[in-house]
């Protein structure tokens, strides 16, 4: 049994539940091959390689080519590894379909790439209060000190400032598997999952909830 | 558009007539009290319509002893039990807010003659 599946980001919409209740979703699109099958005794852990986003061949590198003719795949855009048990028996062709993941009911952890934001300041970015917006204040939308004088005469590592903002590994845990549609390969989860639509997620089995 | 088409298809209902801003409804919705279930008529004139496809709601105004009562139902709900037009409005606008600012003979709408399937 493999602990994640790729999938595509359709888009959000809202269901209504069988007790009348709205829901809101986010679909998501499953796909993808089994690339390679790591084991144990030749890789050092047992893993599955999983790719997505078909790309055209000329595109890859002669060493991804031969990496994807070994496997008998077309070439991905998108590789990544996720554990296994030792007893999987997953072969390197072999298409991902999320009915045999996840069922309606089972809760999951969605990993994306958040929204890039660009370059924000520090209110945006860190949530800052900024200054007074009238009064014949001139501290607006600046931070404020950043440290104290001679001692330490430098600024601490980590120090909260503007900054590039978002386009960062995003996990969003426990949403709840609304539906799943294993002939279409689509899956839909309660609330929101980071990123634009049509990117690649990585979803997981829940973490937290068994 | 394919997948969110096909995913939303299931929840938007068929059984619902086709209206507009300033025609006159009768909307009968389910409500449930503890365990029991009845069903409430709700008699009024549509002030808006929005949204798309499983989303979409719509607007109701009627006058209830003297004072202005609106209420929003969303269009495709399993709650609304069912939707009967009771006669069509002439109005020149999609959103006719400007009811709310009219009382009395003011406030009438015009009847649309001709009729739409």
């Amino acid at each position: 049994m493999i602990q994640g599946i790729l999938g595509k980001k359709i888009g959000m919409t809202q269901i209504f539940s069988a007790d009348g209740t709205v829901v809101p979703v986010t679909v998501i699109e499953a796909g993808g091959q089994v690339v390679q099958r790591k084991i144990k005794a030749k890789d050092g852990y047992d893993a599955v390689q999983l790719g997505f986003g078909v790309k055209k061949e000329k595109r890859v590198s002669k060493a991804m080519r031969g990496h994807f003719a070994k496997a008998g795949t077309p070439c991905f855009y998108r590789l990544v590894e996720v554990k296994c048990g030792a007893d999987d028996d997953s072969k390197p062709g072999q298409a991902i379909n999320c009915s045999g993941f996840v069922k309606a009911g089972d809760f999951v952890d969605v990993l994306g790439t958040s929204k890039g934001k660009g370059f924000m300041g520090s209110m945006r970015r860190h949530h800052f209060s900024g200054g007074a917006e009238s009064h014949g204040s001139m501290h607006n939308r600046a931070p404020g000190s950043i440290g104290s004088s001679s001692d330490p005469s430098r600024v601490y590592k980590g120090m909260r400032m503007a900054g590039h903002m978002g386009f960062d590994k995003v996990t969003v845990q426990n949403l709840k598997v609304v539906e799943v549609k294993g002939e279409e390969n689509i899956l839909l989860v309660r609330g929101a999952v980071p990123g634009p639509i049509n990117s690649v997620v990585l979803i997981k089995k829940a973490l937290k909830k068994g | 558009m394919g997948i969110m088409h096909d995913v939303e298809k299931g929840f938007i209902r068929t059984d619902v007539p086709s209206f507009s801003a300033g025609d006159s409804l009768l909307v009968k919705v389910k409500i449930k009290e503890g365990d029991k279930e009845r069903v409430q008529p709700f008699e009024g004139v549509v002030i808006k319509k929005r949204g798309s496809g499983p989303r979409a709601m719509f607007t109701v105004r009627k006058i209830s002893y003297g004072v202005g009562v609106e209420r929003i139902f969303p269009l495709n709900a399993p709650a609304v039990e069912s939707i009967t037009v009771l006669s069509r409005g002439k109005v020149r606008k999609s959103k006719i807010y400007y009811l709310r600012k009219l009382s009395g003979k003011a406030a009438r709408i015009k009847e649309k003659r001709d009729s739409r399937p």
